[in-house]
């Protein structure tokens, strides 16, 4: 591991909720391409986490480097940051007035400037990637929950990001459209995305994780490759909690 | 293992479907209901009879005075409406000049008819002609002075054409207006807040009436000597900062509606607040409350009566001004008169309620 593949950097990250101390200490590095899914109780902070990194939450202390920008209130470098991060969201958050075609071409139109026609092409290309390119004239509202959740990847692979954040992205979702995101999250995978998941979906941590990272009560409490994650945790609140999901 | 299929959709009683159906459960379902059917018809009938009466057949169709309108059994008197139509229409605005207001008339319904049209092509420039030529032509029109046009006093304005003026502008003043209000009342910067929050609780807190009063008799006094500007001007400036007040609250109910995870996604794929807000809160916003919408651009069209208060003459100012004409005082007169005003008002509002209804329903997407 190089230092300049490091596309993110956490030091010292602590966060509250007016006197709710909901991250504390946090330190983590992430390589350019590398997997990251974090896992924990709810309210261990973990969501929080991944939002402080295009700072849809505001740290109050500690160091967030994202791509070479430091995250500190600049509006510019705000822009530059978001620009790059695409996110989603458990509750999917399309835009229910626009078509998914609309929902996909917005973004590259309005922050890349680019002409409309192009924003529809990428936006065709990135459809019959996450494999719905026959609902591009719908409305998000007609379409399925794992329909949405896809085209929320769409939406956000317009941008053409260098990284990845999704948060529980299958939680809200019916046992049987979980697997057709998952899929789609697989092959993103297998392209060489960087990535980090906060998600219970064990199965697709031991698939495509390079690293899984435990969190509770706003720390990282274990962070490991993995098989030896899932086969040999380090701390007993790891094991109590793996008995639980697994 | 048995296959299994699923069993095939069978159609519906024919007892459940149809007319007969439909009238057995809603109007003759029990004794209850087959009295209250019948004593419903009855009163429809009864009131259409008198309304026909009234209207039609003991109504007088033609005269140049009173005595066409002093029969025995005397309905409407349609005569003294035909004989003020001009008066209803322009106020005292010159007769030979008329044809300005016409134009302004034509022009009006030219630019707004296909802008309501949502199939209708050309909508950019069909903008640029309502919110840009429209209003400076007007202006020039109805005043006069320029290009040879006689100058028109404010004062001579009257009936639809002020009830119009007053209205139009309030609406398309008020719209924008109160967005930018609710916008800054949620805003994070506490003076645009502050400032937004002491706006709306002010207007929203007195009577219309009352701003109407300060702005035509009040402000005068605060303005140096030698400055006057216009009194219609003044009502048109009180009635959309008033209107605007009401409509900031109601996009505001609007804005509350919308999740956060919408602000988020906008921000998350790099939108900043103005494009997240323009492209993805507002659009939503405002579509939730166009009802409240509408009903504030209706309450605002009807509440154009009170600038009789101030001393200008509105449709319904006007109608109750020819009252006193001796020449047409008959027994009738009045409520011809008003309900001549009252189906006016009617068409206006009606026609707005139906066409947010439209709008609803073309705007819907299925969530």
């Amino acid at each position: 591991m190089t230092q300049n593949d490091e596309i993110i950097s956490i030091q010292n990250l602590n966060k509250w909720f007016g006197n709710f101390h909901v991250l504390r200490d946090i330190n983590l590095s992430v390589r350019s391409g590398e997997k990251i899914v974090i896992c924990g109780p709810s309210g261990s902070g973990k969501s929080t986490l991944i939002r402080c990194i295009n700072r849809l939450e505001v740290h109050q202390e500690g160091d967030i480097v994202v791509n070479g920008v430091r995250l500190d209130g600049s509006l510019k470098n705000l822009e530059d940051v978001r620009s790059e991060v695409g996110m989603l969201f458990q509750q999917f958050n399309l835009f229910p007035h626009m078509t998914v075609l609309e929902n996909c071409a917005l973004a590259p139109m309005w922050v890349r400037h680019m002409p409309r026609h192009e924003a529809e092409a990428l936006a065709h290309k990135f459809l019959e990637r996450v494999r719905i390119p026959h609902q591009a004239a719908k409305y998000p509202g007609q379409l399925s929950g794992g329909q949405q959740q896809r085209v929320a990847i769409a939406r956000a692979l317009c941008m053409n990001p260098r990284i990845m954040l999704f948060d529980e992205p299958t939680s809200a979702l019916d046992p049987e459209m979980i697997k057709e995101v998952l899929d789609v999250m697989v092959e993103l995978a297998h392209d060489g995305m960087t990535m980090i998941c906060v998600t219970h979906e064990m199965g697709f941590a031991r698939q495509v994780a390079d690293r899984v990272i435990f969190m509770d009560e706003g720390e990282i409490v274990e962070e490991n490759a993995p098989e030896a994650f899932f086969s040999n945790p380090r701390s007993d609140r790891t094991k109590l909690f793996l008995s639980q999901v697994l | 293992m048995a296959e299994w299929t699923p069993t095939p959709p069978r159609p519906a009683p024919a007892s459940s479907v149809g007319f007969s159906a439909w009238a057995r459960r809603n109007l003759f379902a029990t004794p209850g209901d087959v009295a209250f059917t019948v004593l419903g018809a009855a009163f429809i009938i009864w009131l259409g009879n008198v309304i026909i009466d009234w209207a039609f057949i003991n109504a007088s169709f033609a005269g140049d005075d009173r005595t066409a309108c002093l029969k025995p059994v005397q309905g409407a008197c349609w005569p003294f409406i035909d004989a003020k139509l001009g008066q209803f229409i322009y106020g005292r605005y010159p007769e030979a000049e008329t044809w300005r207001v016409n134009l302004v008339f034509l022009f009006g319904a030219v630019g707004l008819v296909p802008m309501l049209v949502p199939a209708a092509p050309f909508k950019s420039f069909n903008i640029a002609f309502l919110l840009g030529f429209y209003p400076v032509f007007t202006f020039v029109m109805l005043t006069g002075g320029l290009f040879g046009l006689a100058e028109v006093e404010t004062t001579d304005w009257g009936g639809l054409l002020v009830t119009l003026v007053v209205a139009v502008t309030g609406i398309a003043a008020s719209l924008p207006l109160g967005i930018m209000l609710a916008l800054g009342r949620r805003s994070k910067l506490p003076i645009i807040r502050y400032f937004c929050i002491g706006f709306i609780e002010v207007f929203r807190g007195v009577p219309l009436i009352t701003v109407l009063f300060m702005a035509s008799v009040m402000l005068p006094l605060f303005l140096p000597d030698g400055v006057n500007f216009d009194k219609l001007m003044r009502c048109l400036i009180g009635v959309a900062l008033f209107s605007s007040a009401y409509m900031a609250e109601v996009v505001r109910g609007g804005l509350q509606a919308i999740p956060k995870g919408q602000y988020e996604a906008g921000a998350a794929l790099g939108l900043g607040y103005w494009k997240t807000t323009r492209l993805i809160i507002l659009p939503q916003a405002l579509k939730l409350v166009i009802p409240g919408i509408v009903n504030t651009f209706i309450g605002l069209f009807k509440d154009t009566t009170l600038v009789l208060i101030v001393g200008l003459f509105d449709l319904l100012g006007i109608v109750q001004f020819h009252f006193t004409d001796a020449s047409w005082a008959t027994p009738e007169t009045h409520i011809t008169g008003y309900v001549f005003a009252g189906a006016v008002f009617w068409v206006f509002c009606f026609a707005m309620s139906r066409y947010s209804i439209f709008m609803e329903n073309r705007l819907s997407t299925g969530r």
